[in-house]
């Protein structure tokens, strides 16, 4: 191993500490909220594959986010295991996702923007009317805590824990599908689909796995949101987070790694520590992106190649 | 059928394209036997890569058939005739800009080994490595081999566009213009190379160029396209002393 390698994971390795112990040092409102940043991540690391690796646009991931959260509500009311409860809201977004991918094979840029967009609302709106599944605008109460090997993980910094193993895992599981071929077909299908179809690389497939693991991710994300939150209801899952969850990516830094990770930061704090500006945090939220927009549109994590090549 | 079009690697006949009034391709029919290199000469908009396009399944031709091996072929998509050994360039540069170039190169191999789940689980270079290595040195392209191919110079970029069409060690490859941009010290190395391939692997290629040296230097027979349609057609010796030919392309 060279040392820059050494280096990384070296810091990677704090990182993970850090995160792990850091509960001890937060009241509830804080692993809270490091928790829904858990879950931001989770989803987000998701759209990063959709946008930034495939180049791809997405407003529907929230659509996903409550896909995967509503079918872990209502199945966790049935009594079913949470260890099957995962992986159902996983598959259900995949498939959907798989839906979500034809639109992609006709239409790019703002049409697949408008098209997402349309999913994201007819999500939405059968949240909202389909009372008899969804609960409607009142949605879904006291949504139990998972049982893990007979063990119901009720406090705060524990369900934390959980929540960040899964994200740990869940970025490994994306760090090898990246590094793996599929991987690189996908940055093919972004950076020039006409080419990639000439060198035998299905640009209709890779599309449709694109839409269908990002949208996995979304619905494991989901999964964890609902017994995060203990309830849940349509006003989660608009267009508006979708929205805040592709600035998370691109803010970040869209087609790198981290980008999530560092996107979520913003979306699942700014709101915190903008909140003395009331509704008016929106506007400074926005602002804030069309700044960076013309300053840095490479995201934050392009910062330190900008410098370096200065 | 004649002996000659059963052993054609590659057999056209009579393709048409208009766009609207203009008549495109107007009843153009070749052969390619295999290891072969044939070029394709002719004025600007006289219809060479419209006739690529209909053979490589971008454009569907109004009419005319294009056998591969053997097997109809027309209208096929590109994707699915690279999978059965027709590599490509394109006029412009078509290159992954934000891969390195080494994994351009693998990207452009990749998916010819196993299926899409096998590839799911392979290694991170898909086993295609040293394939891709060996392009590198063959194409002299060793000291930007991890650079983004984006960031290369035009002709660097040109060179790893048509490094990519040989990955997948394809049967026939069809060049649009591989010259186009390229300083004269690297179209002397492409020469070279493009003759390698084709003496050492077998490579049968149709090779687009204004550039008459090199058109005359590589390919062993000539076609000269003029509106659409074949003017003449021969050894590049005929082709230059052919009269039509003189009139309407090389005169000028
Ligand atoms: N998509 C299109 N729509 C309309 N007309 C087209 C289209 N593509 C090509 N043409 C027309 O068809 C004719 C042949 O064009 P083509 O690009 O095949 O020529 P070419 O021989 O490759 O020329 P060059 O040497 O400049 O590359 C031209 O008159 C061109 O304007
Ligand atoms: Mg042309």
């Amino acid at each position: 191993m060279t040392l820059p390698r050494i280096l990384r994971w070296g810091a990677l390795a704090i990182a993970i500490a850090a995160l792990w112990l850091l509960p001890t040092t937060l009241k509830s409102y804080g692993i809270y909220i490091l928790t829904l940043w858990c879950v931001y991540v989770i989803a987000g690391l998701g759209l990063n594959l959709t946008v930034g690796y495939a180049g791809q646009i997405s407003l529907g991931q929230a659509g996903f986010l409550g896909i995967g959260a509503y079918t872990a509500a209502l199945l966790a009311k049935l009594g079913v295991s949470y260890l099957l409860i995962v992986p159902a809201s996983a598959s259900l977004c995949f498939a959907i996702g798989i839906g979500l991918g034809f639109p992609a094979l006709r239409v790019q840029h703002h049409y697949l923007a408008f098209a997402t967009l349309g999913f994201n609302m007819l999500c939405f709106l059968v949240f909202r009317n389909e009372d008899w599944l969804t609960g409607g605008t009142f949605g879904i109460n006291d949504i139990p805590r998972p049982v893990l090997f007979g063990y119901r993980i009720t406090r705060a910094a524990d369900f934390y824990q959980l929540t960040l193993v899964m994200m740990i895992a869940l970025a490994a599981l994306m760090a090898l599908l990246l590094r793996s071929p599929w991987g690189r077909a996908f940055a093919a299908l972004r950076d020039n689909p006409i080419r990639a179809e000439s060198v035998g690389i299905s640009t209709t497939f890779y599309t449709l796995m694109a839409f269908a693991i990002g949208a996995a991710f979304a619905g494991v994300a989901g999964a964890l949101f609902a017994p995060l939150v203990g309830f849940i209801e349509p006003a989660s899952f608009t267009v508006t987070n979708s929205l805040a969850m592709l600035l998370m990516v691109i803010v970040g830094g869209s087609g790198r790694f981290f980008a999530p990770a560092i996107g979520a930061v913003i979306v699942v704090l700014l709101p915190e520590w903008l909140r003395f500006a009331a509704d008016w945090y929106l506007a400074v939220f926005g602002f804030l992106i069309v700044v960076m927009m013309v300053w840095l549109p490479g995201g934050l994590l392009s910062l330190p190649d900008r410098i370096a090549r200065r | 059928m004649t002996s000659d079009t059963m052993t054609a690697l590659l057999d056209v006949a009579d393709i048409r394209k208009s766009y609207g009034a203009i008549k495109a391709v107007d009843g153009v029919s070749l052969t390619v036997a295999a290891g072969e290199i044939l070029g394709v000469i002719g004025p600007n908009g006289s219809g060479k890569t419209t006739l690529f396009n209909t053979i490589l399944g971008q454009v569907a031709p109004n009419s005319g058939r294009v056998l591969f091996e053997g097997e109809d072929i027309t209208g096929l998509p590109s994707l699915r005739l690279a999978r059965r050994g027709i590599g490509r360039t394109f006029q412009s540069l078509q290159v992954f800009g934000r891969l390195s170039v080494r994994d351009n190169l693998i990207a452009a191999g990749q998916e010819f080994l196993d299926t899409a789940t096998q590839r799911l689980f392979a290694k991170p270079d898909a086993g295609l490595g040293s394939r891709a290595d060996e392009m590198i040195a063959l194409f002299n392209l060793g000291h930007v081999a991890k650079r983004e191919a984006g960031r290369l110079s035009y002709g660097q970029q040109k060179l790893v566009d048509i490094a990519m069409a040989f990955m997948p060690a394809p049967r026939l490859v069809l060049l649009d213009e591989p010259c186009a941009g390229v300083n004269p010290a690297l179209i002397e190395e492409l020469l070279g190379l493009l003759l390698r391939l084709n003496q050492d692997q077998g490579g049968s290629f149709i090779v687009i160029e204004h550039n008459m040296d090199f058109v005359m230097r590589l390919c062993g027979r000539v076609i000269c396209m003029a509106q659409g349609a074949v003017l003449a057609e021969g050894t590049p010796d005929q082709i230059r002393a052919n009269k039509a030919v003189l009139e309407a392309y090389l005169g000028d």
